[in-house]
């Protein structure tokens, strides 16, 4: 193992095809055109010094230290800003270069501390390595002169440092703010002798608009930005590339480590998925791994009232076992089933719903997926064939109309969000279709052309009333409709949709939004060019959620924006494994690779590969099993990864369900909120202790790799092996590169997918199979999944949940940038000096109305139940609707959320609930309850030492 | 399990395909809780029809559960 040193090219790639052949230093070297001779040097292998340029931003020529001699111009140009030209012949190194850059350098060092030895840059600094390269010996001018060597150091960033004392100004920092996260932080401000970086209005790191994402910090050649973990371990001695546990953005990392010690996590420039880009999770909040409350030995207890006892991994999963044969044995094969989360591997999902299938013998499998985007699988295998996103995340390169639909990709999907932002500079037209001003509508140099603050719950209502446009002013694309989709339905659909009902007149009436303006975004989108439709969890979580993917689908087919790039409908997956945890087989109703388990076939494959037989009838999905669990016929649950207790709505249900079973197996990090209902306790691994693969929004399979073995033992597949044998049924895997085999081996879309293959390819997008040995980026390219893409009518059904005297007000959540679902994580580490509390958003009118000021407790309270929390006032939020996020337990904002939910999948309504809000002076006595009950069934029994006998 | 809560979810299924041909939409409605449903939630829902008289399901949405019910009593051959 070693340390990966990426190759700094100094200037971005060139996409041009066009090539350029030049001679650098006497050699012939042959590039694309726009290439910088920086760049074309260094892909000859030679290094021209330079320090203001880097490759992930545009060159800037403010050094001059890259210096080169070209024949035929005059002077010394800078290799950084000058594009190489056919028959250029460019020197690198003669005595005159050396003696400017000498020169060059000399000045840089005058105004720099000397302190290498102590600096936490020594051995990865490039001021120091430039000096070396010019082979400085002298600085000339001393420390007399005006210096900035007592400059103030600014520790504000719970992550990084920032000196000035050792800043060149070289403006790097700048530059990756701007261009590569998109959130112009930072300014040179001043001139000559006077000019620094400056964040925000020179208010400190944590101060400015700064989110943390670390680009500046991975930009600056010098010790001046820069990891605190540096500071405090030391240089890292070897890295392992391993892939972000948090979002479903997926982005590939570095684990840069020092023996078994994490230093930093650095955003890998070969991921496909983040090109070298991370966010403020991925990038620095992966203390909560070694955080104290960690959970390490096994635990069990024969009621929930106990406290813990600590045991042996082999009398706590040998009780698991029989305790779940022992309920089979009283309640019937059916009455235990499992959860994963997706934020386990594909590995570990795929043997969990092995486990409950083969060995559980039933179907009673099921993911958090179920609570997030089970609409997207539904709605779009209804229409295309497939149940996954379009596109890849390049894709957005091309696209010159965005529609973000109930997304909040900056805070929700950050990397991929600094993506959108780029191509949104470069001109591309921006529609944002949700209840609350997200950051997107305006940012820093991004502005939506349109915003169409919409009610919650009348996603449909919207998405009819855009067909209504493009098919009344006949801006569909006849041609692709006629080619690529059933004929029939588009008729019937386009008849549907023209209706007056479905006008944007009518919509403007349940929506709020004006007619004109739905109009007008209509056809920005139908005739804008490539219009490529991101969407979330806004739209997912909704009784009409698989209704709002498929009226998507049917916009995005209508106008032929699908099958080539720059267009297409994405799902912007929640968690890092989504998509893998529906692909992996986890509902109750199909197995791995959408194949319902009524499938003959299917299930003879598998009833021969697992040596078993298999039920043909569906199992329950998480809310039928808490259902069940209540009316008495379900008792015992294996959950992996997942807190049900704090994440699913209708919170005081969820506990009803499982305080009414007999066995609950949780697997986990922390004792969550489940564990308060728990009777076993299977301490889990965290992503940097096992192997496997995660699959992110874009159908890209990426490898989690093992960067220190499991604090507490085993890792989670190791785990669930051993509770099947301990039912009495062995299955056999010496690395989760086998339990992959197993799935190609078994699934059509993944039959090309291996750790070989990953590991020469880095990562790949299914389907992964014989037609496309490397992946398929782009789907339904020619032709849809299910051969011609089907129209279906979606009829606007108002929900249920209606505001009314008793609750005047609409709730809708969602989350931040800094915390990730129910926090378990990220609350664990110093993210929450972004984010302490959840707090309800409410618009000032309303506030008013209430006698609410800003930062007053509130209660809220839903015919679901009631929590308090803190008022902000804001009009980011439209009058009649309030907000607020799901990340504290305290909060407790699912005893308010109801249990209606999607029509055809069960996923949650949690985006609209009928509220009224009102002055409070604290907690409510649930929530204070609440607290005391989860301490109490959080303790831990102390073991008496037993006197040793005499 | 809690049949008014069935009722509304069969019911919540059948709005979708209403605007569907009745026989398809009777058909689809029926293949949906097949597909989806867990025999105890389907047999939750025949004891509803046989003693409740379904009450509170949308006519065609009853129709659909006889269709299962009727399907399910069909020795398979
Ligand atoms: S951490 Fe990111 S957002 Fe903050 S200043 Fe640096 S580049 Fe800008
Ligand atoms: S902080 Fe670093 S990157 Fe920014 S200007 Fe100073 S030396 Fe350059
Ligand atoms: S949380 Fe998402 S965007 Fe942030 S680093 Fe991880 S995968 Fe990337
Ligand atoms: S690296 Fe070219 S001018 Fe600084």
């Amino acid at each position: 193992m070693s340390l990966i040193e990426e190759t700094d090219y100094g200037t971005r790639r060139s996409t041009s095809d066009k090539t350029v052949s030049l001679t650098i230093d006497g050699f012939e070297i042959a590039v694309p055109e726009g290439t910088s001779v920086m760049r074309a040097a260094m892909e000859a292998g030679i290094k021209v010094p330079k320090l203001c340029a880097t490759d992930m931003v545009d060159a800037f020529g403010s050094c001059r230290l890259c210096l080169v001699e070209i024949q035929g111009r005059a002077g010394t140009p800078a290799s950084c800003t000058t594009p190489v030209a056919e028959g250029m012949v460019v020197t690198t190194q003669n005595e005159r270069l050396k003696k400017l850059r000498r020169n060059v350098m000399e000045l840089y060092i005058s105004d720099h501390p000397l302190d290498c030895l102590t600096c936490a840059a020594n051995g990865d600094c490039e001021l120091q390595d430039m000096a070396g390269a010019v082979g400085l010996r002298e600085v000339r001018y001393g420390y007399a002169g005006e210096n900035h060597l007592g400059a103030a150091k600014d520790t504000s960033n719970p992550y990084f440092t920032f000196d000035a004392s050792k800043c060149i100004v070289c403006s790097r920092c700048v530059r990756a703010c701007e261009e590569v996260q998109g959130t112009f932080a930072l300014t040179i401000d001043g001139r000559g002798f006077a000019s620094h970086v400056a964040a925000g209005m020179d208010e400190g790191f944590l101060g400015s608009e700064c989110v943390s994402c670390g680009a500046c910090v991975q930009a600056c050649p010098t010790a001046t930005l820069m990891e605190k973990s540096v500071i405090e371990i030391g240089q890292p001695e070897h890295s392992v590339v391993t892939t972000c546990a948090y979002c479903g953005v997926g982005c590939s990392f570095k684990a840069e480590m020092r023996g078994n010690e994490v230093v930093r996590m650095v955003p890998w420039k070969d991921g496909k998925a983040n090109h070298g880009h991370s966010c403020v999770k991925g990038r620095f909040a992966w203390g909560y791994t070694n955080h104290r409350d960690r959970i390490l030995k096994p635990m069990i207890r024969a009621r929930i009232t106990d406290p813990w006892r600590e045991v042996s991994w082999d009398e706590a999963i040998g009780h698991a076992a029989s305790e779940l044969r022992r309920i089979q044995g009283q309640y019937g094969r059916n009455s235990i089933g499992g959860i994963t989360s997706s934020r386990c591997t594909n590995e570990e999902t795929y043997l969990v719903q092995k486990m409950i299938r083969a060995v559980f013998g039933n179907n009673n499998t099921d993911t958090c997926a179920r609570v997030c985007h089970s609409p997207t699988g539904y709605g779009l295998s209804k229409t295309f064939g497939t149940s996954a996103g379009t596109q890849d995340f390049d894709s957005v390169e091309e696209t010159d109309v965005i529609i973000v639909i109930g997304a909040n990709p900056t805070d929700a999907h950050p990397v991929f969000a600094s993506r959108m932002k780029k191509r949104l500079r470069e001109g591309a037209r921006l529609i944002v279709v949700d209840p609350r001003r997200i950051d997107l509508v305006r940012s820093a140099h991004v502005e939506a052309d349109y915003h169409l603050p919409l009610r919650p719950g009348t996603n449909v209502a919207m998405l009819n009333a855009l067909a209504h446009v493009v098919v009344t002013e006949s801006l569909f694309d006849q041609d692709f409709v006629r080619e690529r989709c059933e004929i029939d339905a588009f008729a019937d659909w386009a008849e549907f949709v023209s209706r007056p009902e479905n006008s944007p007149e009518t919509a403007a009436h349940f929506t709020g939004v004006p007619a004109e303006t739905i109009r007008a975004a209509a056809r920005l989108y139908a005739t804008g060019g490539n219009a490529a439709i991101y969407y979330g969890l806004g739209v997912t979580e909704h009784s009409q959620g698989s209704t709002t993917v498929m009226a998507m689908a049917n916009l995005a087919m209508a106008t032929g924006n699908i099958g080539r790039r720059g267009v297409g409908v994405n799902p912007l997956r929640g968690q890092n494994n989504v998509q893998g945890a529906c692909d992996m087989g986890s509902f109750p109703h199909e197995l791995p690779g959408y194949r319902h388990i009524s499938d003959d076939t299917t299930r003879h494959l598998f009833e021969q590969a697992w040596g078993v037989t298999l039920d043909a009838e569906p199992g329950l999905r998480i809310p039928n099993m808490l259902d069940a669990a209540v009316d008495g016929t379900f008792k015992g649950l294996y959950v992996q990864g997942e807190d049900i207790a704090q994440s699913d709505p209708d919170a005081k249900h969820v506990i009803a369900g499982l305080s009414a079973m007999e066995c609950v197996i949780v697997q986990d990090l922390f004792l969550n909120e489940t564990a308060n209902y728990a009777h076993v306790f299977l301490p889990g691994s965290t992503f940097l202790e096992k192997d496997g693969t995660f699959t992110n929004a874009e159908r890209r399979i990426g490898r989690v790799r093992k960067v220190m073995p499991p604090r507490a033992g085993m890792a989670d597949w190791e785990i669930t092996l051993a509770l099947a044998k301990a039912m009495g049924v062995e299955m056999n895997y010496a690395h989760p590169s086998e339990i992959m085999d197993e799935i190609a081996r078994l699934t059509p879309t993944f039959t090309g997918v291996s750790y070989a293959k990953l590991e020469e390819m880095g990562s790949v997008q299914w389907p992964c199979n014989e037609k496309s040995p490397e992946g398929t980026p782009i789907m339904h390219i020619g032709g849809f999944v299910r051969g011609k893409g089907n129209f279906l009518i979606t009829e606007y059904v108002p929900t249920d949940e209606k505001v009314g005297p008793r609750f005047p007000l609409l709730l809708t959540t969602g989350r931040i940038l800094s915390q990730y679902n129910v926090g378990a994580q990220t609350r664990r580490t110093e993210n929450v000096v972004w984010h302490e509390e959840d707090m309800l958003e409410i618009h000032p009118h309303d506030a008013e109305e209430r006698g609410v000021r800003d930062g007053d407790w509130v209660r809220l309270n839903s015919r679901a139940g009631a929590t308090s929390l803190r008022a902000r006032i804001t009009d980011r939020v439209a009058p009649g609707v309030v907000y607020t996020t799901f990340h504290h337990p305290t909060t407790q904002a699912n005893v308010v959320t109801t249990d209606y939910s999607d029509w055809a999948t069960n996923c949650p309504e949690y985006k609209v609930t009928a509220v009224q809000v009102a002055p409070s002076n604290g907690p409510t006595e649930w929530q204070t309850e609440y607290r005391e009950h989860s301490d109490q069934s959080r303790r831990i029994a102390q073991v008496v030492p037993v006197p040793a006998a005499e | 399990m809690d049949s008014g809560k069935l009722v509304y979810m069969a019911n919540q299924i059948g709005r979708f395909f209403q605007n569907q041909p009745e026989a398809e939409a009777v058909a689809n409605t029926a293949d949906h809780i097949k597909k989806f449903w867990d025999p105890r939630m389907r047999k939750a829902i025949f004891a509803h029809v046989d003693h409740e008289n379904g009450e509170g399901l949308q006519p065609y949405v009853l129709k659909a559960i006889q269709a299962l019910k009727s399907e399910a009593a069909t020795p398979k051959v």
